[in-house]
């Protein structure tokens, strides 16, 4: 397990059984992200107008809300391992760890920060809250 | 840390000595909008739904930023919004190509070449489409009485 040659490394670790897992999360978002992604762009299109209390109304319904929220959560998902995919591809040594750390914050900062935003929307529009 | 590769030892030849295809363009095309959506796409989305969450006065500001006041895209509107929307649908489509390929299917030469010009196809198509739909009142509406460059009549 030291720092030798390639086969030392490997030599007496075993398989993880997870050689498919990052491939197949990609797939499983990618369809999830399919469905959530068209609605969002007919949903939006569909709308009277994209002005703030349109939109707010909208977001504020359970219908819309809860999509917003697996939306996000797949497409963040999704996109934090297709850049990792990138950063692996093209950066190495200090600049990947780097790279990779930055990832990994952006991802679920962005995510948590999308949620509240839906969140507070969903609790505290004035207009339309029926489903 | 044992480094990934002896910088002394050549690289084997990569790009340059093949002849480019729809394949190979599809490909990176795939790379390329993917990446520019989880970066521009998730930026821009993070700002409106922040925009949103923080009350009227923000949203109208972040609103402002995209849109003339009849609620058009502005420049940098458009520039956003089509560059998202054709990114997304291309990304869409070869997507979908790749749960083809995953499944072993659209390895024949003439039909891979097909799908992956399909895919360009289709992503143009749908953004046009798109596009097409949100614009239609405007292209249909009659000119605003007091618009700014009067008709000249005789």
């Amino acid at each position: 397990m030291g720092n030798g040659t390639s086969i030392g490394r490997v030599r007496g670790l075993g398989s993880a059984h997870e050689g498919t897992h990052h491939w197949w999360q990609q797939r499983l978002t990618a369809g999830s992200n399919l469905l959530l992604m068209l609605w969002l762009i007919v949903s939006l299109v569909l709308l009277p107008s994209l002005d703030y209390g349109t939109v707010q109304a909208w977001l504020s319904s359970p219908l819309a809300a809860v999509p917003m929220i697996l939306l996000v959560i797949s497409v963040f998902y999704h996109l934090k391992m297709g850049l990792q995919v990138v950063i692996e591809d093209y950066e190495r040594d200090a600049r990947r760890i780097v790279l990779m750390t930055l990832l990994n914050f952006f991802a679920i900062a962005a995510a948590v920060f999308a949620i509240f935003c839906i969140l507070k929307v969903a609790f505290t529009a004035t207009t339309g809250a029926a489903l | 840390m044992a480094s990934a590769r002896n910088e002394n030892r050549p690289l084997s030849p990569h790009l340059q000595v093949w002849k480019w295809g729809p394949h190979m363009l599809v490909s990176i095309l795939h790379r390329v909008t993917g990446s520019g959506l989880a970066t521009v796409g998730a930026v821009v989305f993070l700002a409106w739904l922040g925009a949103l969450a923080s009350g009227e006065e923000c949203y109208a500001w972040f609103m402002d930023l995209l849109t003339v006041k009849s609620g058009a895209p502005n420049i940098a509107g458009y520039i956003l919004g089509i560059g998202l929307t054709l990114s997304f649908f291309q990304h869409m489509m070869t997507g979908i190509r790749h749960f083809f390929l995953d499944a072993g299917a659209g390895f024949e030469l003439q039909e891979n070449k097909r799908f992956a010009i399909t895919t360009m196809v289709v992503s143009v198509a749908l953004t046009a489409v798109l596009w097409g739909y949100l614009s239609y009142d405007r292209l249909i509406a009659p000119p605003v009485e007091n618009a700014p460059i009067a008709v000249e009549t005789k």
